[in-house]
């Protein structure tokens, strides 16, 4: 299944698991930081409607 | 539908939740074809060996270090001249997304300058603009978080962003307008001569349509996000008043 890379598989797979790993970190963030304000919005947005009846 | 509608933040979170999982989901297919294309079915070059797979990640990044700061450079203007929020947000949202970009063409062209160039690094034009470019990210991203108001950190991040301009522009054409230093031209161009034989070159716009596509992805998620987030600090800042 893996190609032959010969003499320089190494930094072809470095290349590869450096730049997928700090694109996935980036969506992951994103995606976390997303949530969470969602979540935070919600919860401040149904307490002030019961505050105002 | 006007290009303005998105300016209305009620209008830009119902258009952007209906395109944000198209776009993401193509985003994804295009990254997932070209990269394994590029990675499992495309042959060794002749002179570079298996380091020009490389180029499936790294021509991409560079591009869209470049074209996002571009965006910025829009958006921004948007804020000088309109007055928008969405826009000045959409840049914000963009930074970290265009400095991921660049550190990502840095890295990768390292480890793919050291064993053609036999070296990890040259003060080259290109590599050069590319790292103050990032460097500039940097500054766009601390400048946000360290200015407490909204307009004031728009106002100063969208004044740095026309400045960086310079810079991006210059990571693109250094090349041409220093003709010395290690790296090559440009890996894309109409003459035949110049461009990337074939069978490299459609896998290579595979993922550079999939980097695009995700940049647009993230940058509409990361808007969305910015958008609560100032809701959320206008409410907060209303209940401590009452």
């Amino acid at each position: 299944m893996m190609p032959d890379l010969g003499k320089y598989a190494a930094e072809v797979v470095s290349a590869y698991a450096v730049s997928l790993g700090l694109l996935i970190g980036l969506v992951a963030l994103s995606l976390r930081r997303s949530a969470r304000l969602r979540d935070a919005l919600r919860q401040v947005e149904d307490r002030q409607r019961k505050t105002n009846g | 539908m006007s290009f303005w509608e998105f300016a209305n933040p009620k209008r830009f979170m119902q258009l952007s939740s209906r395109l944000l999982p198209w776009v993401a989901g193509v985003s994804l297919a295009c990254l997932l074809v070209g990269l394994i294309w590029g990675f499992f079915f495309t042959p060794e070059d002749y002179r570079q060996g298996s380091t020009v797979k490389i180029i499936y990640l790294h021509v991409p990044a560079a591009l869209m270090a470049i074209n996002a700061w571009l965006m910025m450079l829009v958006a921004s203007l948007v804020w000088i001249i309109r007055r928008h929020h969405v826009s000045a947000l959409a840049a914000r949202a963009a930074a970290p997304v265009g400095l991921t970009f660049t550190v990502i063409a840095l890295i990768t062209g390292a480890i793919w300058g050291q064993p053609m160039w036999g070296t990890w690094w040259a003060w080259d034009p290109r590599l050069t603009s590319f790292l103050i470019l990032a460097l500039f990210y940097m500054g766009y991203i601390a400048m946000w978080e360290a200015v407490e108001n909204g307009d004031t950190a728009a106002d100063l991040t969208s004044v740095l962003c026309l400045v960086g301009s310079v810079f991006a522009i210059l990571s693109r054409y250094a090349v041409l307008f220093w003709n010395q230093g290690l790296h090559q031209g440009a890996s894309l161009s109409l003459d035949k001569e110049e461009n990337v034989a074939d069978v490299f070159y459609l896998p290579l716009l595979v993922c550079i349509a999939g980097f695009i596509l995700m940049f647009l992805a993230l940058v509409l998620l990361r808007t969305r996000t910015e958008i609560r987030a100032r809701r959320l600090k206008a409410l907060l800042n209303r209940e401590r008043m009452a």
